[in-house]
């Protein structure tokens, strides 16, 4: 199959260059995707797909269906990141990780940036994810931001800009790890003559960062990952997380408070537990802390761990930091607390709450894309250039009932990669979600997740909503890492674009 | 071992095996009624009294036909004891533990779920069912194999394979309380040559008939029970399988054979130690239904005691935990 009649469009392509060229990156995998016989990508495509459904590689799906399986699809022709771009991305990741770290350190102690007038304190303080019960707490080894998963998404510019911080429970890691699995069994050739950096490690990370939180006095400390159970969207990835990392899935029920310390319920009787990676959002964590009704968490677990006899990752309360209002300030907060210029930019945010802003954005909400602040997986959102008429007012009226709630950006005209469709390729938006841990130090893993939005000229790249994934090469050749040069706050201008 | 993995990889195996041994009993019955002279009245019934859900068959079904009972057994998805509901229970507790059991096996059950709502969908397997029903078994044999060989033989495999023969040996009961109930209709016929072929049918089901031949010879009513019900070699019969769950149970608790330390190994010793001193005279002039009713209720006797003694672990402030699906 070959790419003489792909299109390259109006866009930035992530595989070619505006001259229709390929990148030098992806030369040799385009040779080697060229020379294979006709009809063969196609074949190795559906094997893949039979051999996702068969493995149970699925996620479950809410509402209409509800109930259902499905797997994510997956598509063979990879993302490639250069090496040189890489190592920008992975130390603007780094500092953004650090600086929100001391952020929601600071909140929950003195709240000196508030104090400073860095940001308005009534959005910090209104935001559903500031928990009360978090205050003058000190985490295990001071992190609070365990795990992370931020959205980066590529404009027609060529700038990377992050689009989302995901604090709280990211997920998708298990499909980086499953894509590439799937990609060394079907292009062995490509990664012999490629050098892509590995990411098979992080399981191993993973577990290393937990068993670092461990209170000083246990030796052989036992994490468990904590699931909400099978009917959670992102089952497949808590059990394959727990199955790579060789510790125990558990349920809230497996857990109990057993004279101040968390057990879990065995077939021998009761034994501790001195880490969880908690995949439950703080308000199912423990009833007799946040929701009473929740049937998911362990009651008591908040005292526990208040106590520093167990140790939760990622904290409860860090939830704050992603806030998509608090977002809008992470410049100023990297500048606050580092005293560093931001390496990877924002999107330009108007913040609803802000009246200049509201007002904007409420006479141009065809051409921007407007979001609650608490919602993810690509719910309660507003694709400007996508909508009608009646969709913008129902959704005018929202934001008017609560601008705290809202925020509108520019729609970005994301990226694209050359993605199989029917019997050739054509280019598809995607976003690149990398994984960063936070414990004896700062790890990003090398790759991560690309979401593919499947739907011609979608923008929407969230499972739930028809996305797909591919496979994120991250090339090793790293000549050696240019200067740190800041990219100016927002070069960019609202955008009108979309097929 | 996490008490509500134990719970799954126990339910896991005994809905498996009963997936398979719900094909195995329906087998039967077509292989009965393919025997059974022309112009005779099938007999469906039966099939469904084994089963013990007759009340839940006759309100939704009424007449016991051919069709609805292998819709009933096979395909129904309300019926938790249909093979497509015990594939699916099987799946849905393989699904919660993932992470314990080997991926092969995961594999095999998932290929198994979706072979047969593949064939729920796919009407020609309903007009062969007996091809459907060899595959039902193949999968069950190849996923007991398959955990065999690739995983490691310590608690949760002693959890898997204890309740796998206690889930058998309570199916191989009910493939002899079938050949029971149409003799019930059909007193007439024992000692007949046709009575001989029913009980040949009734080995073919539980694979026993060539390892029948070789250890009594000729068919007799007599010989054909003492072999699926007492033999202590035969990984079928009753007997093998309880055996083998008690041995399960005391590698999982240390406990040494003989001595007991909590209810399901004092029941399931008493019962083993029953069925080694007992001669088949005396299964048949107790009565053979009676006493494989008695059975049964044992079994599930020792069914609650494991769920007691694993997992229901007992808080002072937690609330009981549900149990899955007992047997019927």
């Amino acid at each position: 199959m070959r790419f003489e009649s792909y299109e390259v469009g109006d866009f930035f392509d992530e595989m070619f260059g505006e001259n229709g060229q390929p990148r030098a990156s992806a030369r040799s995998l385009l040779t080697n995707i060229e020379k294979l016989p006709e009809g063969e990508l196609l074949n190795r495509q559906r094997a893949t797909e039979s051999t996702l459904l068969q493995m149970g590689i699925t996620f479950n799906v809410y509402g209409e269906h509800a109930g259902m399986e499905k797997i994510f699809p997956f598509d063979l022709v990879p993302r490639i990141v250069p090496a040189a771009e890489w190592s920008r991305i992975e130390r603007g990741l780094k500092q953004r990780i650090t600086a929100l770290n001391h952020f929601i350190d600071d909140l929950y102690h003195d709240q000196k940036i508030l104090r400073d007038g860095v940001l308005p304190a009534e959005i910090v303080l209104s935001s559903k994810a500031f928990r009360k019960q978090c205050i003058g707490f000190n985490p295990p080894r001071g992190i609070w931001c365990h795990v992370t998963g931020t959205d980066l998404v590529r404009h027609r510019d060529g700038q990377i800009y992050v689009l989302e911080d995901n604090l709280r429970c990211p997920s998708g890691v298990s499909y980086v790890l499953e894509n590439r699995a799937v990609m060394k069994s079907m292009f062995p050739q490509v990664f012999a003559a490629s050098k892509i950096r590995p990411v098979a490690n992080y399981p191993s990370r993973l577990r290393d960062m937990l068993e670092f939180l461990a209170p000083d006095h246990v030796t052989c400390p036992r994490c468990v990952l904590l699931t909400p159970g099978i009917y959670n969207s992102a089952y497949f990835e808590h059990s394959f997380l727990a199955q790579q990392m060789g510790i125990e899935l558990v349920e809230g029920r497996d857990l109990v408070v057993d004279d101040g310390y968390i057990c879990m319920r065995t077939t021998k009787g009761f034994e501790r537990v001195d880490v969880i990676y908690r995949r439950i959002d703080d308000d199912f964590l423990d009833p007799q802390s946040f929701r009473p009704d929740s049937m998911l968490g362990v009651p008591g677990l908040m005292e526990v761990y208040r106590n520093g006899n167990v140790a939760l990752a990622n904290a409860p309360g860090g939830g704050v930091a992603d806030d998509k209002v608090v977002y809008a300030y992470v410049p100023r907060i990297v500048k606050y607390y580092l005293g560093e210029d931001i390496i990877l930019p924002n999107v330009p945010t108007y913040i609803c709450a802000e009246e200049d802003d509201l007002k904007y954005v409420l006479e141009h909400l065809d051409e921007l894309v407007v979001k609650a602040a608490n919602e993810s997986g690509g719910y309660g959102m507003l694709v400007g250039p996508h909508s009608t008429q009646e969709q913008r007012t129902e959704f005018a009226e929202k934001v008017k009932a609560n601008p705290r709630n809202y925020i509108g950006q520019p729609t970005l005209a994301l990226s694209r990669v050359p993605t199989l469709v029917g019997d050739h390729f054509e280019g598809r938006h995607v976003d690149l979600r990398p994984y960063i841990l936070y414990g004896k130090e700062i790890f990003v893993l090398p790759g991560g997740l690309t979401r593919v939005a499947l739907k011609k000229g979608s923008l929407v790249v969230n499972s739930s909503q028809g996305g797909g994934s591919k496979d994120t090469w991250v090339l090793a050749d790293a000549p050696v890492p240019e200067k740190d040069e800041p990219v100016p706050p927002s070069p960019l201008r609202p955008a009108t674009i979309v097929a | 071992m996490l008490s509500r993995v134990a719970d799954s990889i126990y339910w896991m195996s005994r809905y498996g095996e009963r997936a398979e041994n719900v094909a195995r009993f329906i087998d039967v019955n077509l292989q009965l009624m393919l025997d059974a002279p022309s112009g005779e009245d099938q007999q469906w019934e039966p099939l469904v009294n084994t089963t013990g859900d007759s009340e839940a068959f006759n309100k939704r079904y009424g007449e016991a036909t051919r069709q609805n009972v292998i819709h009933f057994l096979t395909f129904d998805a309300e019926n938790p004891n249909s093979i497509l509901s015990c594939v699916r229970s099987a799946r849905e507790n393989a699904r919660t533990i993932r992470e314990i059991i080997s991926s092969e096996m995961w594999l095999q059950l998932n290929k198994f779920y979706l072979m047969v709502t593949a064939a729920t969908e796919n009407l020609s397997a309903k007009a062969n069912p007996h091809e459907f029903f060899t595959e039902v078994k193949n999968a069950n044999h190849l996923f007991n194999g398959i955990a065999g060989a690739t995983m490691t033989h310590g608690e949760p495999w002693h959890f898997f394979q204890m309740a796998r023969m206690l889930e058998r040996a309570d199916k191989t009961s009910r493939i002899l309380d079938v050949k029971y109930f149409i003799l019930l209709r059909s007193v007439q016929d024992v000692g007949t040559p046709l009575d001989d072929i029913q009980w040949a049918a009734v080995l073919r089901s539980a694979s026993a008939f060539e390892m029948y031949r070789k250890r009594h010879g000729r068919i007799s009513p007599k010989g054909v029970v003492e072999f699926v019900l007492l033999d202590r070699e035969f990984p079928r019969a009753i007997h093998f399988c309880l055996l083998a769950s008690r041995d399960s149970l005391h590698a999982i608790s240390g406990t040494p054979v003989g001595t007991f330390r909590h209810a399901p190994e004092k029941l399931l010793g008493q019962l083993c130690s029953d069925l080694s001193f007992t001669s088949i005279d005396e299964v048949i002039n107790s009565g053979l239904h009676e006493y494989l009713d008695n059975l049964q209720a044992r079994m599930n006797q020792v069914a609650a005691g494991i769920y007691e003694a694993f997992f229901a672990l007992k808080t002072p402030n937690s609330p009981k935990r549900m149990s899955q699906h007992q047997t019927q």
